[in-house]
């Protein structure tokens, strides 16, 4: 590389982008595992685990992803994993991810109306029977458009995996501009990028949003 | 192996964390203050009947809400020396957060604004009321206050997210992190202060407001209404 | 989990369900103060009252919605005030249905009846599917096996949601004001269901303010006035009422 801007650069800039969807593949399939884990804490009969979740909540939704970032990839190192970027990054966004989607899916739990769960309970289904069958299938139609919705943040927030050296869109432009050194332009092209990846996802939540919106469950 | 932390060594340097959790209150104040001035034309501007001025608010909004800030912050740092202007880290990366947080004040506000009923606005016309007395009295206050809570924790949130302006050397928390992990090799020990410094600002921060939505607020502050 | 295994053996003639004395208060608001009833088998009891006097409290203690502060609840054998209680078994034996009908609108009208007996019961799927076929043909309803609630109007839906109880084949039905979110039009359909069941001799406990029809239904009527059994007796007593306030509570309909 160096010298003007040439196709390989942007080849180069291709392939940092499939790894900003692949991280964010990978933050939305982690932290949605242990944010669903989370959602359920918070709503749990114990109030143990209830606390434990909202503990969890609290300080992860206190603290900065960059942040969390640096401690994974310290961390990681000093319970002597061998550390990669793919570890470190896939690590914090799982972290961070699980808060906040944590935090939405069990607003939407408890969006499911109180009669729901005592209709279930008087014909005799059990907690778990129903959460899975009655609570969980409606929980998660209110779930789709805010859960798309936070998509975007997790685009967006891959772009700080760059500081430990995870090689996605922006780390890679960075090394491009370190050849080029024309920063503006560079960051421009990202921009754009991101915002390619990020535009349809709002428009597609906003407009889950609005038909959610349009048909209200009648009194059922 | 075993896992032994050692704090003491970064506990040493409380002066400096307490700088840079200085710096960090100052720059999230900064941008606040001067995001949601912007917020609240933004929000005018896009329900304003102007159709120029509306797209152009609108594209604003969408434009930061679906990018980075990091790569914000990088353009803005960059696309003012290309211009030749030459500004201290700090205030770039206070331009830079108060433009983000614009963005979405003004998509915040613009909800608040919209939720106000029609026939307040027409009462106040009935009552002879200017276009701008109409906005400040019947629109603005009563907008921002519905929509208070939201704005709160898009604030924090902005408070956690101004640690990205370390990557342009700012000297907030974050840097001085960064610093001191760099000279007492203590880093995991580093972080983690700094992230219970973090969440301690969060709950400094949300506190600070509610006493302000107090202040702002004194319907809310009768009936007792939680913000 | 024991569904099979039948409660401990009550006197033949025993009541069904049995009040005593039941106390109930939500923080410092007295709501149940004292009230005793019982309904004997294949009996209709009926609840009225004021709004606020305590009827739908009265009702979801029987189904431990609510747990009692004082006094006995006795359902099918089984002491409902007892700690230990095995709820779920209790729930087997009693239906429910509300006034808000809550039914489950991610389901069909068949899934909505084979949930619980597949789920809790473990009947087979098959033989779920034909049990529903008939709840629904009680009903009335057959044709809607495949349809979603928000295609029923209200009086199909409240008709769906009891036939969705009568699949758990309980010993008593409580029906909690299931006529009071319809329009006018659609009480009768429901009220006539009520009435075929009661004709099968199942035991119920109802809540209701359609007085002709609690008139024609009702073995025993049970007149609460704030949180007490003010005056209770067979359907007669709305006809001749022997106190003043059931005098007013039926001049007035309310
Ligand atoms: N879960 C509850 N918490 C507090 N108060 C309640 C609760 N449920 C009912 N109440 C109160 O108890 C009183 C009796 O209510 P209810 O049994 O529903 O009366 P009814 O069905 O006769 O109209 C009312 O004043 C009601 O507000
Ligand atoms: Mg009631």
């Amino acid at each position: 590389m160096g010298g003007a801007l040439n196709i390989n650069h942007l080849l180069f800039l291709g392939h940092g982008a499939l790894w900003t969807i692949g991280l964010s593949a990978i933050a939305l399939i982690g932290g949605g595992s242990f944010g669903f884990l989370i959602a359920l804490g918070r709503v749990s009969p114990s109030r143990a685990v209830r606390l434990l979740a909202a503990t969890y909540v609290q300080l992860i939704q206190g603290t900065p992803l960059l942040v969390i970032m640096f401690l994974s990839f310290f961390g990681l190192a000093a319970l002597g994993f061998n550390i990669s970027p793919l570890l470190a990054a896939g690590a914090s966004m799982t972290i961070f991810v699980a808060a906040y989607l944590g935090e939405i899916w069990r607003g939407c739990i408890e969006a499911v109306p109180k009669q729901q769960w005592e209709a279930a309970e008087g014909l005799a289904l059990s907690r778990s029977q129903r959460m899975v069958k009655v609570i969980l299938p409606q929980a998660i139609r209110l779930a789709t458009p805010p859960t798309v919705g936070f998509m975007v943040q997790i685009v967006k927030n891959t772009s700080l995996a760059s500081v430990v050296g995870f090689v996605e869109l922006t780390r890679s432009g960075q090394i491009i501009n370190n050849s080029l050194f024309e920063p503006f332009i560079i960051y421009s092209i990202i921009a754009v990028v991101y915002f390619s990846l990020c535009y349809p996802l709002s428009r597609l939540s906003r407009r889950l949003e609005r038909s959610a919106l349009q048909k209200k469950p009648a009194l059922a | 192996m075993g896992l032994v932390l050692d704090f003491s060594v970064v506990l040493d340097r409380w002066q400096a964390l307490l700088d840079g959790a200085t710096l960090t209150l100052q720059l999230a104040i900064i941008a606040v203050v001067c995001g949601a001035t912007i917020g609240v034309f933004g929000a005018i501007g896009r329900r304003g009947g102007n159709v120029l001025v509306e797209r152009l608010c609108g594209a604003y909004v969408e434009a930061i809400r679906n990018t980075p800030l990091l790569v914000q912050i990088f353009l803005v740092y960059f696309g003012l020396s290309s211009l030749g202007l030459q500004f201290s880290a700090f205030t770039v990366a206070a331009v830079a957060l108060t433009i983000n947080v614009g963005a979405y004040t003004t998509e915040i506000m613009r909800a608040g604004f919209d939720s106000i009923h029609k026939g307040q606005i027409e009462a106040a016309e009935g009552l002879g009321l200017s276009k701008a007395q109409i906005y400040w009295h019947v629109i603005i206050w009563p907008g921002i206050e519905r929509v208070y809570p939201a704005l709160t924790s898009q604030f924090v949130l902005l408070m956690l997210a101004s640690s990205v302006t370390s990557q342009i050397s700012a000297e907030e928390l974050t840097a001085v992190a960064n610093y001191i992990q760099s000279e007492t090799y203590r880093s995991f020990e580093t972080y983690i202060v700094v992230a219970l410094i973090y969440v301690a600002l969060s709950f400094i921060m949300r506190f600070g407001f509610w006493l302000l939505g107090l202040a702002l607020f004194p319907r809310r502050r009768r009936l007792g209404t939680p913000l | 989990m024991n569904a099979h295994v039948n409660p401990p053996a009550a006197p033949p003639n025993a009541p069904v369900v049995a009040l005593r004395n039941v106390h109930k208060s939500f923080g410092s608001l007295k709501v149940l103060d004292g009230v005793s009833f019982s309904v004997g088998r294949g009996e209709v009891t009926v609840l009225i009252g004021r709004s606020g006097s305590g009827k739908s409290t009265a009702l979801r203690c029987i189904d431990r919605f609510e747990t009692i502060d004082g006094g006995e609840i006795e359902v099918c054998g089984r002491r409902v005030d007892d700690a230990g209680l095995d709820v779920r078994a209790l729930r087997q034996d009693v239906g429910i249905v509300f006034q808000s009908y809550n039914l489950f609108p991610h389901l069909t009208i068949e899934e909505n009846i084979t949930l619980a007996p597949h789920a809790v019961k473990k009947v087979p799927k098959a033989e779920a599917r034909a049990l529903a076929a008939k709840v629904l043909a009680q009903v009335g309803l057959e044709e809607k096996l495949h349809a979603y609630p928000e295609q029923l109007s209200g009086g199909q839906q409240q008709r769906a949601a009891i036939a969705r109880s009568l699949a758990m084949q309980p010993k008593v039905m409580l029906f909690d004001e299931v006529t009071s979110a319809l329009d006018p039009e659609l009480t009768g359909e429901v009220l006539k269901v009520i009435e075929a069941l009661a004709a099968d001799g199942m035991t119920m406990v109802l809540v209701t303010h359609e007085m002709s029809f609690a008139r024609g239904i009702a073995d025993q009527v049970v007149f609460m006035h704030k949180g007490k059994v003010h005056e209770a007796g067979p359907a007669g007593i709305l006809s001749s009422p022997s106190t003043p306030e059931l005098a007013q509570f039926v001049g007035t309909g309310f």
